[in-house]
């Protein structure tokens, strides 16, 4: 091959490249390894974690244990949807391109909003996203986010838009739910999450109705599997809803890869971020699909583009599109009222326990917050040693919230662990663990 | 062209199945008020287990992987994906893990993503890593922000990104978003940056330049240290766009070539599929002199030997993404780079680079060669010459997929006219190069011979060429459900 390339060694084809800049010690890494090795070391250092099958997890806040059917793993693990790039070429990419458009639809029908796009990388990118397309609509640079939104999906949306000089403002969350009086005036959106952080809902057709009062977009950020039961972003007027999708077959997999979700009113199509899958003929009148709408994208537009991304996150939304599937009209219901009673159930349960009382008073569907008699974080430790992982500590994001804890209860979590759960954590407070805290 | 999962749907079809209601069976009705409640069901689809699967295994027979043929996509490094990767990516232990579990018991994730940190740095040239950054747009946005944290601690708040003409799109876009202003610098007859252009365009409201080197014409800047000295000296940063990396692994590294800023691609790189558009994974390694604005959390080993995330870091820019990255892909990009060790990783870029030359010497007699260089892991040439025959690079591109080979990347770099970006990868033989070359010296036979073959092409593919001039004037982006009309 060098004779036909015309060069004499494996060193000449790089002659372009300064010796300056040339490295010419060998990379300090270690030395290459056969397969069954490499099997035997990752299989190492799987088994220094505790997986969420070794444990009975309650475990939620934006990533969630639910069962994934085997069909997820059959489909998204062909080679043909694993291993293909971006589908540049449509007349050879029909099969993702479909899957893309199915999608969509799921979202769509999911949200109430006519246009979604073909995924984002998580939650919080989505959030990022949709603010950006609410300042550019309104051209405002205020917004209104609730406390109640996760956390980390606030701490990303405002790391994102450092450079853009936005003023983000905050809405209180006190009592599990976010305050009623929205100061929405001059503000380009209004952001609130359904459920939100500690599992509480919110009275979301008066927030959106606050924020267009004022002239503002009503971004919502909604839980998938909760949508089998709660009214969707379109009933109540949002302009954008965005979210996490790993709970739709997805695995937890230590935070990613996920996928955001993103749906938009007709109004803002033009101003989606992301890739777009459209329906389409060929030259013989046969339906096929394409990327549309590329004119908002960077490739095309450059520095006047809608957002950088260049990708989505296509085989996460395949395995939500192959788990809405399975799930179909009947079973995401089905699916989020089991949720709800059981996480009823254990809510009912734990408040039995002297000491405990609700975070979050109303409603639930599958996640809540509690307030413990002592600080929460010690609380985990000592039950992670019983084999629970029994909740997120809310202290670590909120100042003075250390003796809130925010459990999440999917259709995988049976009585009896629930049951022995209630007793743990009874046992557990029932000791004097002041040196725990 | 196959039925939609929705049209497939019939009512009362199942394949799920869920757990019995072993608690109390409270109506929805008492556990959610009316307001709250969803009053009609999303119209998922209804189908049989069956169905499903067929359904989709009949879509992905529409597709093409790199499992399936040669991928010469240039920029895009579709080399093979090895299946172990998929096979340690799926142990319990790695998929099955909260992110937030006590770092108690994720000791092991924790050691993987600390180690891979260090990988990445030594491979980078540079001093520490982030693995949040979910792709290599994100990573560019990162470094921006990064760039702007490092700048604003100086006390300085200058304006404007340096950017070539040949740059991908994404650096521009990244650029607005963070906040700054993109200035475009031409290339000069050598396909490097134009000196001239870029001394002129340098000031000191110049927050940095971002490059891709080798560049998307796949030729290394040969003024890569007179560049990063130029921009340092108005006080600016150099951000390596590491789309094109697989080209000098072990041979050049981007901190030795002055950059302080680099993003990998591990789908690029380090052999993570592509997954039909992701996801991939952008980790970005920076000079020490940036460690301290990193994002949040950063993870630490401490004296024992254990690892912890550390969240107290108060230079950080905060968060560009939910929790810390995309960890599965990221277990494939260790197992990878674990596998190859630092001899392998070199011995890779040379194939690559030898077999992107190989292919060249294949085809240059077809086509206009604009930079007539050595080219490393990628080359651009110029489908000109068909014109003469009424054809196009996008008619070449249509007739290679009826040779059962993946198209280049057309119509980019923009300072290239009827560009084709070749890229084959290391991982081909000489056999699949021989296929591809065979493959592009037919299809330019048949444009010579018979050009309407190109311009109707393809003629073996499940749909003909699709009009997508029609879709983006009326959008068509869902299902159109009968009871919906039209």
């Amino acid at each position: 091959m060098l004779a036909v390339v015309g060069v004499g060694s494996q060193e000449e084809l790089y002659a372009e490249i300064p010796e300056t800049v040339r490295l010419r010690a060998p990379l300090d890494l270690p030395a290459g390894i056969s397969e069954s090795e490499l099997f035997a070391e990752l299989r190492r250092l799987a088994g220094a974690n505790s997986p969420a099958g070794a444990m009975v997890s309650f475990l939620g806040a934006g990533a969630y244990d639910h069962y994934v059917p085997a069909v997820v793993d059959a489909i998204t693990g062909r080679s043909e949807f694993a291993t293909a790039y971006t589908p540049y070429q449509p007349e050879r990419s029909q099969g993702v391109l479909q899957s893309i458009f199915e999608y969509q639809t799921a979202i769509c029908e999911l949200t109430g909003l006519p246009v979604a796009n073909a995924s984002m990388y998580d939650a919080g990118t989505a959030l990022a996203e949709a603010v950006m397309i609410a300042v550019t609509q309104t051209g405002r640079k205020r917004v209104l986010v609730s406390r109640g939104v996760h956390p980390e999906y606030r701490q990303v949306l405002a790391t994102e838009t450092a450079g853009l000089a936005l003023e983000i403002a905050e809405a209180a969350c006190d009592d599990g739910v976010t305050a009623a009086a929205l100061r929405a005036a001059d503000t380009a959106a209004v952001v609130l999450q359904q459920p939100n952080f500690f599992g509480g809902l919110e009275d979301m057709a008066t927030a959106a109705r606050a924020a267009h009062d004022a002239g503002a977009l009503f971004i919502a950020v909604v839980d998938p599997i909760a949508l089998g039961i709660l009214a969707p972003p379109g009933d109540y007027g949002a302009d954008i809803a965005v979210g996490d999708g790993q709970a739709l077959g997805n695995p937890l997999n230590f935070g990613g890869p996920y996928l955001g979700f993103m749906a938009v009113g007709e109004a803002l199509v033009r101003r989606l971020p992301g890739r777009l899958v459209g329906e389409t003929v060929d030259v013989e009148g046969r339906r096929g699909f394409v990327l549309t709408l590329q004119t908002r994208e960077q490739h095309i537009r450059r520095e006047k583009a809608t957002s950088n991304i260049c990708s989505n996150h296509a085989l996460n939304a395949l395995a939500a599109l192959v788990y809405l599937s399975w799930l179909g009209k009947q079973g995401l219901p089905e699916l989020g009222l089991l949720c709800a009673r059981k996480a009823d159930y254990l809510r009912a349960r734990l408040l039995e326990i002297p000491g405990v009382a609700p975070y979050t008073a109303g409603p639930i569907v599958r996640e809540f917050a509690l307030r413990l008699p002592r600080p929460a974080a010690g609380i985990i430790s000592a039950l992670a040693e019983r084999g629970y992982l029994a909740g997120v500590d809310a202290g670590r994001f909120y100042a003075g919230l250390d003796d809130v804890l925010v459990l999440a209860v999917t259709e995988r979590r049976t009585r009896a662990e629930m049951d022995a759960f209630a007793g743990a954590l009874a046992d557990e407070l029932a000791t004097p663990g002041a040196d725990r805290g | 062209m196959a039925s939609t999962i929705y049209e497939r749907s019939r009512p009362g079809r199942r394949a799920f199945s869920l757990p019995p209601c072993d608690v109390p069976e409270r109506r929805l009705e008492e556990l959610l008020p009316e307001t709250l409640r969803r009053h009609a069901p999303a119209r998922l689809p209804e189908v049989s287990e069956v169905q499903l699967v067929r359904h989709f295994t009949e879509l992905s027979t529409l597709d093409y992987g790199v499992d399936t043929g040669p991928y010469p996509l240039g920029s895009c490094t579709m080399k093979y994906n090895p299946k172990i990767n998929e096979r340690v990516a799926a142990l319990e232990g790695l998929r099955d893990l909260h992110p937030y579990q006590p770092e108690s018991l994720a000791q092991g994730a924790l050691e993987l993503m600390y180690t891979l940190e260090r990988w990445l740095a030594e491979i980078a040239g540079l001093a520490a890593t982030t693995l949040q950054p979910a792709a290599g747009a994100h990573g560019e946005l990162t470094g921006l922000l990064l760039m702007r944290a490092y700048h604003e601690a100086r006390g300085r708040a200058p304006h404007k990104i340096v950017i070539p003409d040949t740059a991908h799109g994404t650096n521009p876009a990244s650029v607005v978003m963070a906040g700054y202003e993109a200035l475009s610098v031409r290339s000069d007859g050598r396909g490097g940056i134009d000196m001239d252009e870029l001394a002129a365009a340098l000031d000191g409201d110049v927050a940095g330049l971002m490059l891709t080197n080798p560049n998307t014409l796949g030729l290394f800047d040969e003024h890569i240290v007179a560049i990063a000295e130029t921009v340092h000296a108005v006080g600016g940063l150099l951000y390596y766009d590491g789309a094109n990396t697989n080209a000098v692994l072990g041979l050049s590294r981007p901190g030795d070539m002055g950059f302080d800023i680099v993003h990998f691609n591990t789908h690029k790189t380090f052999s993570t599929p592509h997954g039909g558009g992701g996801p991939g994974a952008g980790p970005i390694v920076v000079r020490d002199t940036l460690a301290a604005f990193l994002p949040v959390p950063v993870i630490v080993r401490e004296a024992d030997g254990r690892y912890r995330f550390d969240y107290d870091r108060p230079q950080s820019i905060g968060k560009v993404r939910t929790f810390y990255g995309n960890f599965a892909v990221l277990v494939r990009a260790y197992a990878y780079i674990r596998a190859l060790g630092g001899e392998g990783l070199r011995t890779a870029s040379e194939a690559a680079v030898l077999n992107a030359n190989y292919v060249l010497a294949g085809i240059r007699d077809l086509f206009d060669v604009p930079y007539d260089r050595r080219c490393m892991h990628e080359f651009v040439v110029s489908a000109e010459p068909l014109k003469q025959y009424g054809v196009k690079a996008l008619d070449l591109a249509k007739r290679l997929l009826d040779y059962g080979v993946h198209p280049p990347t057309t119509y980019f770099p923009l300072i290239v006219p009827e560009a084709l970006m070749i890229e084959p990868t290391e991982t081909e033989s000489k056999d699949e190069l021989d296929r591809v070359i065979a493959a592009i010296r037919a299809a330019v036979d048949d444009a010579a011979r018979d050009p309407e073959l190109l311009t109707t092409a393809p003629h073996t593919m499940p749909v003909g060429r699709l009009d997508e001039v029609g879709a983006a004037r009326h959008p068509v982006l869902r299902q159109r459900f009968p009871e919906d009309g039209v």
